[in-house]
């Protein structure tokens, strides 16, 4: 049954009859930690703790394993949590990358709507020039949000776009820019290329920018989330996550690998596909529901 | 960085040289390294701990050959099992033999590549000379029914005029209608994309289903998907009973275990691969290649295959 399957079940059941824990229990755990999709480093890694912990003896039953296990995950989370302060700069600029499909454009829609309530002026830019329709979504967006979008026609340069919105923003005094990119597979060398001009772009028309360079990450993603954060890590300076389509059935354990591995903070996740399905990330409720 | 598996074992198995038969106890080491292969390749757990299994029983008291080490035969016996897991050389052809016009529905959730497949679809089909029509059933997403708009007028193929304020069952039987008259031969459905315990929404694929009688369901995966891939496909399974998978965005890195877990879960075979944004960037699926991927080793199958 569906319990038995879980994070939780799993450990109970390897629990199971057990006196105490042992090497083998652990070497277990790993590969338990491995199938909720936390990544093999970590998982590795955090065994390696467990092991420590197990010589201190404060390993002596289940429940300590188990207490143990959840406040090592929040710690790595924890270190690196940080809210996205946009008050920091004028305008604040955020180019919002990921690979194909995550999410992106959604979030920026969210992330637009949540800003323009709080009384901030946004504006929105659709660098995604090659996808059917980019442009189209984005404005629908930007009309749910009440906010005005930048775009130019299918096909154009999505590094002129982003030229001719760092111009708006300035001269109409936005608060917030939000660059929406074509989704890109992290290994296609050109499309990152791509992207990493229209970061220069954006820096050159505002010192400073991009101040944020939000990685879109998809819940349900396996281990593959860790090779696409490495490589956009290294190709744009991701300086964080937003973790999306958390309202299915994945828990996006992916996270805790990318966080820890990266140093990345996770700012925000995605809950659903309305204006309003935005959070800020908190490392104790997504840990609880990655152990319910 | 990447150890291959081949090297892994052949280290589990320095100590068998040549001969003998392998024993319970030095598969037991060789078989973890096979699990956690796989479970990097995101196949899913349950799926492996039942593959291993299987790998054991055929692995222990098989005698050690002299043409390969250990290790290779271990990876041999793998590849075999992991081939035949996912159907090689099972009919995995798209199914169109039914009175026109054919109808097949693209389900899957969401971002999968499900408008993108209709399309790549729809430039296949016609290259077969059929002449398909692609229906926009997508009304929740912002611009989807401008997506597949736009990917029809790159094609050349007609896409079916829909209001985002209609309802998706009646813009599906009404198409199929409007098919039937005008004299196209296949029927595309693009469906929204939906997580699979959204009861809501799986129950309008149903409807939607029982509108058009499709000869194909297909459910779009993407290949970077981790362990929930079998949850959700039994969940879009058990509501629809699929016809076949596509397998989307294999051009990248991912190793697409997730497609094991898929064929495990459904039995339905992975007709194609999607691999690319482009409307050309769709191959049909082989079973071989994936699990050559999968067990990261061109190299070492051909050695292993002369043996
Ligand atoms: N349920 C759910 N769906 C989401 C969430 N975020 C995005 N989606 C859906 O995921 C799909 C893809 O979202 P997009 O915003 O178009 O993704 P993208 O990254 O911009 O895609 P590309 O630009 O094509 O790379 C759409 O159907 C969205 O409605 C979320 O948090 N929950
Ligand atoms: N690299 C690559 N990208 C793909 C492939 N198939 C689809 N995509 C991209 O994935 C993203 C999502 O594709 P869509 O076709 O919009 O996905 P969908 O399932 O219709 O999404 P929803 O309708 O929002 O559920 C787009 O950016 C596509 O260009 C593929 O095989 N390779
Ligand atoms: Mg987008
Ligand atoms: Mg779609």
């Amino acid at each position: 049954s569906r319990t038995q399957e879980n994070l939780v079940g799993r450990i109970d059941t390897l629990l199971l009859g057990k006196k105490q824990i042992d090497a083998d229990t652990l070497e277990e755990l790993e590969e338990i930690l491995i199938t909720a999709d936390i990544g093999v480093a970590t998982s590795v890694e955090l065994i390696r703790t467990l092991e420590q912990r197990l010589k201190r003896n404060e390993l002596q039953d289940g429940e300590a394993l188990k207490r143990a296990l959840r406040e090592e995950i929040l710690a790595r989370l924890e270190k690196h949590a940080a809210p996205l302060d946009i008050a920091s700069a004028t305008p604040f600029v955020i180019v919002v990358i990921g690979v194909n499909g995550v999410g992106k454009t959604t979030t920026i829609g969210k992330l637009a709507n949540r800003y323009a309530l709080s009384g901030k002026r946004v504006l929105l830019a659709a660098a995604d020039t090659f996808r059917a329709a980019a442009a189209e979504q984005l404005e629908i967006w930007g009309e749910r949000a009440g906010v005005d979008v930048i775009r130019h026609q299918e096909g154009a340069d999505p590094s002129a776009v982003v030229f001719d919105a760092c111009k708006a923003a300035l001269a109409r005094k936005a608060d917030l820019l939000i660059i929406d990119t074509a989704g890109r597979l992290h290994t296609k060398i050109n499309l990152m290329e791509e992207m990493k001009k229209i970061r220069r772009v954006v820096g050159r028309e505002i010192p400073g920018a991009p101040h944020e360079t939000l990685l879109v990450l998809d819940a349900a993603t396996g281990q593959n989330a860790i090779s696409q954060a490495k490589l956009f890590k290294e190709a744009a300076e991701v300086s964080g996550v937003a973790l999306t389509k958390l309202d299915g059935s994945a828990k996006g354990g992916i996270v805790v690998a990318v966080s820890n591995e990266f140093q990345l903070p996770v700012r925000y996740i995605g809950v659903g596909e309305g204006v309003d399905d935005l959070r800020d990330f908190e490392p104790q409720q997504f840990v609880a529901a990655l152990f319910q | 960085m990447f150890e291959n598996l081949s090297d892994k074992l052949d280290l589990v198995f320095k100590k068998l040289r040549g001969q003998g038969v392998m024993t319970e106890e030095n598969v037991k080491d060789a078989l973890r390294e096979v699990r956690l292969v796989l479970l990097e390749a995101d196949v899913n757990f349950k799926v492996v701990k039942d593959f291993v299994e299987k790998v054991r029983s055929r692995a222990v008291g098989t005698e050690v050959l002299q043409s390969l080490t250990p290790g290779q035969q271990v990876i041999k016996i793998v590849h075999d099992e992991l081939v035949a897991l996912m159907g090689g050389g099972e009919d995995n052809s798209l199914d169109l033999a039914a009175k026109p016009p054919v109808a097949i529905m693209m389900v899957g959730l969401q971002g999968a590549g499900k408008t993108t497949t209709c399309g790549k679809l729809a430039r296949y089909l016609k290259s077969q000379r059929r002449r398909p029509l692609l229906v926009p059933a997508d009304v929740y997403r912002p611009a989807a029914i401008e997506q597949l708009k736009t990917l029809g007028r790159q094609l050349s193929i007609e896409v079916v005029d829909a209001r985002a304020d209609q309802d998706p069952v009646d813009i599906c039987r009404n198409a199929l209608q409007y098919a039937e008259r005008s004299g196209f031969d296949t029927v595309i459905f693009d469906t929204a994309g939906r997580h699979q315990i959204d009861d809501f929404l799986m129950d309008e694929l149903v409807r939607i289903k029982g509108a058009v009688e499709p000869r194909e369901i297909l459910f779009v995966a993407d290949a970077m998907t981790g362990q929930e891939a079998v949850n959700v496909a039994s969940g879009f399974n058990d509501r629809l009973d699929i016809t076949g998978v596509v397998l989307t965005k294999l051009d990248g890195d991912a190793k697409g275990g997730a497609a094991l877990s898929i064929k495990a879960v459904t039995g339905r075979p992975v007709k194609f691969a999607g691999i690319g944004e482009k409307l050309d960037a769709l191959e049909v699926f082989h079973a071989d290649r994936l699990v050559s991927r999968i067990l990261g080793m061109g190299d070492v199958l051909t050695l292993v295959e002369k043996a």
